[in-house]
């Protein structure tokens, strides 16, 4: 094990596991207070009433009410009024990225991580095309975030002035809903519709660009009531109640199944829906398999949560998916990792599926029982309207699905496909860290091998404890979505599982992480390869590498030239004091795991493929 | 574990929503008037990999209120994704497909038609019974304009392509439902 800050490793040491704390983001904590503080002083504060009020008081004003205490940003000239005024607004702590990309990835942790929506901002031109990546993995996963941007004044629109883009154009498919402000009256009402929007019904971005005049204008705008704000939203009306009709429905579907199988979805963490999850389970006796993003739905240790599914999903979880009679869908979309071929998916099973928005239902698989609603009423409602079923009476069902559980996790659980004596396997890594830190931090994954074995090996107890770009599948999510996590739920130790690969692409975060002093643990899984790339290359293009071998620095040194301690561990006996190292630093610290080069993620299922074509282990072409 | 129908045949593949047969659609969808929002409608359209065949767009007697009439091809089930889709929209407030209703439904067409002193008389006559008519004679050609629905128009724009058709103009069908209903009136604002 190398040491290359002079800190004292932690063999031995202060090491100690992470503190079990509430779970309750920032709750009661000494800053909560201060924010308080600083709030009621705000409405004294003389320095905001002795000059003119202006679109971007108004604009900050706006952040205030809606609770919004962090703010990811990168300054740039159209929205220098904003950061003119930043400084009277002490409630609303300004972090500076290091690039816009990194506030919206920032800014998507702290929502997930928190349940609030999460703040980026970036200036014109390039500062708003920066952010277009993290709004569109916001978008594909349903995070609420408000990005901000400024834009050229009103009368340089459309002229193709310095740093102008017609940014609208470009977020305008990939936002729930977006706005040019061209005068300063206009900034309360929009800021407050952009809230509401991007909060409400099913949530997603919401993106506000403003012309520089119009944070310069003076304006006495007034804030509207919430009620005005849905006044003004006449096309916006989410169903959040299941239809009784359509839970009736499912009550008899589910009273008449024989192996039936809940698939939980991002829906129900977004609902808060966790405990009328569970009790639904285990009233009605039925077993929950999860997608990605519905990780932490159900804590993996309950007897009814069965796992997680999909193209590397656990072979257990997707053969009880083929097998099954009825699949009860909620808040998730029959994304195609999570079917395969929908030809060949489930095909025994008839379909009840809940969303709350109601475009999902039937888009990528046909269903028998549709419900639209909030999956936390509709799960509440499901829960009521079903008879209590005793665990004997789905005996020889949950038996079998046991035993499926034991052989698949015998195979692939510290087995073939992962840890082997003497050599360093990501999947090793990733469960010690879940282990070490007690399965209650904060786990953010990047996209790729990494991403999967955080997935299947971390182990989650806790909702909102994993934290990944699902659809979108952004590289170079992983470290400054774990920033802004770190931020939006202070209380749980917060971990960035990434590959050397997608770390390399928002690497410059480390300087944001050290600066503010953001306490983001970061294990880079380096295997010296874009790792998925090279599997596919490996299995389905014949072992051509092309351009998968990818050498990166060293990653210690790194972490040193932005003043960040780090650790690297080469073998699987340095594991345990790495992580234990890094949990003493009182702030950031990086841990550079040197894997095995050449490990895959088992199942894996190649395009075009079904559930039950899942591929386990892999010897080389056949001859 | 042996599901109950395994013994029997392998089940039938599961249908692809949207798959089906496509035939035409119409589509009634009220927004609201505000910048942009032919442009969401359009761009939505695009990315979610539906065609439009025809889409016409005016305001209405309602303040803030415009109406559109979207015709495009596809199953009732990709049809039916299209209207949820553009019910996620902020700015639309109803989605109406009236395909399988009773409707009005006419589109304006201008054709500018090649038409000589010699066989002038006879492209007025075919017009005529078309309920169109001629709005402008020039020595080579006429505009004949013509409303109808899109059958009727396809038939008058097919003879007339015997003279030699100069430029052809259509507005897209516009819709409205026979009966004392209204969707307008039915909008709780």
């Amino acid at each position: 094990m190398t040491v290359t800050k002079g800190e004292p490793p932690a063999g031995g040491t202060a090491a100690s596991a992470p503190q079990r704390r509430s779970h309750v983001p920032g709750a009661g904590t000494p800053a909560a207070a201060a924010i308080d503080e600083a709030r009621r002083a705000m409405l004294h504060d003389s320095r905001v009433k002795k000059r003119t009020r202006i679109g971007a008081d108004a604009l900050m004003e706006a952040l205030v009410r809606q609770g919004v205490d962090t703010l990811f940003s990168y300054p740039g000239g159209v929205i220098l009024p904003i950061y003119d005024i930043l400084a009277d607004y002490p409630e609303v702590r300004h972090i500076l990225v290091r690039h816009e990309q990194g506030g919206a990835h920032a800014a998507d942790g702290y929502a997930r991580a928190s349940g609030k929506v999460g703040v980026c901002m970036g200036t014109s031109g390039p500062g708003a095309t920066n952010l277009v990546t993290g709004i569109g993995t916001a978008m594909l996963d349903s995070v609420p975030m408000v990005a901000l941007t400024g834009n050229v004044a009103s009368p340089l629109l459309g002229k193709d002035a310095f740093q102008e883009i017609d940014i609208t154009g470009i977020t305008l498919p990939m936002t729930k809903h977006n706005y040019l402000v061209r005068h300063a009256d206009d900034i309360p009402r929009v800021v407050a519709e952009a809230f509401y929007l991007a909060s409400h019904g099913r949530p997603g971005p919401v993106h506000v660009d403003f012309t520089k005049d119009a944070l310069q204008q003076e304006t006495r705008a007034e804030h509207p009531t919430e009620e005005e704000v849905v006044a003004g939203l006449p096309g916006f009306r989410p169903t959040i109640e299941g239809h009784p009709k359509q839970i009736k429905t499912a009550a008899r579907e589910i009273a008449n199944a024989k192996r039936p199988l809940i698939l939980a979805g991002h829906g129900v963490l977004i609902a808060n829906a966790e405990e009328e999850l569970r009790a639904f389970a285990e009233k009605a006796q039925i077993p929950v398999a999860w997608s990605l993003l519905g990780i932490g739905a159900l804590d993996e240790d309950h007897p009814l949560a069965y796992g997680y599914m999909g193209m590397h999903g656990w072979k257990h979880v997707n053969r009880a998916i083929q097998a099954a009679d009825l699949l009860i869908a909620i808040g998730m979309r029959f994304d195609d990792r999570v079917t395969g071929s929908v030809a060949t998916y489930a095909p025994y099973a008839r379909i009840i599926h809940a969303d709350i928005d109601p475009a999902e239902i039937g888009k990528n698989v046909a269903v028998e029982v549709p419900i639209v609603g909030d999956a936390k009423r509709v799960l509440a409602a499901l829960a009521k309207a079903v008879h209590p079923v005793a665990r004997e009476a789905r005996a020889e069902y949950l038996d079998q699905l046991d035993e499926w559980r034991a052989e698949s996790q015998a195979a692939s659980w510290h087995g073939s496909g992962g840890w082997r004596e003497g050599v360093m396997t990501a999947d090793f890594v990733v469960a010690r860290i879940g282990e070490l830190t007690d399965h209650v931090g904060t786990y953010v994954a990047d996209v790729g091998q990494n991403q999967m074995w955080t997935a299947r090996y971390t182990r989650f107890k806790r909702p909102n404890s994993h934290i990944s770009s699902g659809g979108l599948g952004t590289m170079g999510y992983g470290v400054p979505a774990a920033m802004g996590a770190a931020l939006g739920n202070p209380s749980a130790e917060t971990w960035a599982l990434v590959g050397d690969g997608g770390f390399q692409m928002t690497s410059q975060e480390l300087m944001t992480l050290v600066a503010d002093n953001i306490p983001v643990k970061i294990a880079v899984l380096d295997n010296k390869k874009l790792g998925m790339i090279r599997q596919w290359q490996e299995i389905v293009y014949a072992g051509n590498y092309h351009s998968s071998h990818l050498p990166g620095p060293d990653f210690c040194k790194l972490a040193d030239a932005y003043g960040m301690p780090s650790w690297k561990a080469s073998r699987p006996e340095d594991v345990d004091t790495a992580i234990k190292a890094a949990q003493a630093v009182d702030g950031p610290a990086l841990i550079w795991f040197e894997i095995e080069q050449e490990q895959n993620v088992f199942p894996f299922m190649t395009a075009g493929k079904g559930l039950s074509d899942l591929i386990e282990t892999w010897g080389g072409p056949e001859e | 574990m042996t599901p109950d129908t395994a013994a029997h045949a392998a089940p039938p593949p599961r249908a692809i929503p949207g798959s089906g047969e496509a035939h035409r659609h119409a589509l009634i969808v009220l927004v609201m008037d505000r910048p942009g929002v032919l442009n969401r409608v359009a761009s939505l359209m695009r990315a979610r990999n539906f065609n439009i065949d025809s889409l016409a767009v005016s305001r209405t007697d309602r303040e803030h209120i415009s109406r559109m009439t979207i015709t495009l091809h596809g199953d009732d089930v990709a049809v039916e994704q299209a209207a949820k889709q553009l019910y996620k929209l902020v700015d639309v407030l109803k989605v109406q497909d009236v395909t399988a209703d009773q409707v009005v439904e006419h589109e304006l067409a201008l054709i500018k038609v090649r038409a000589s002193d010699a066989n002038r008389g006879e492209v007025i006559k075919i017009v005529e019974l078309y309920k169109g008519r001629v709005v402008d004679i020039a020595p080579e050609s006429v505009i004949v304009e013509a409303t109808g629905s899109e059958s009727e128009i396809d038939a008058l724009v097919a003879l007339m392509r015997s003279y030699g058709i100069k430029e052809l103009v259509r507005t897209g069908a516009i819709v409205m439902l026979r009966g004392a209903g209204s969707i307008e009136e039915a909008l709780k604002l």
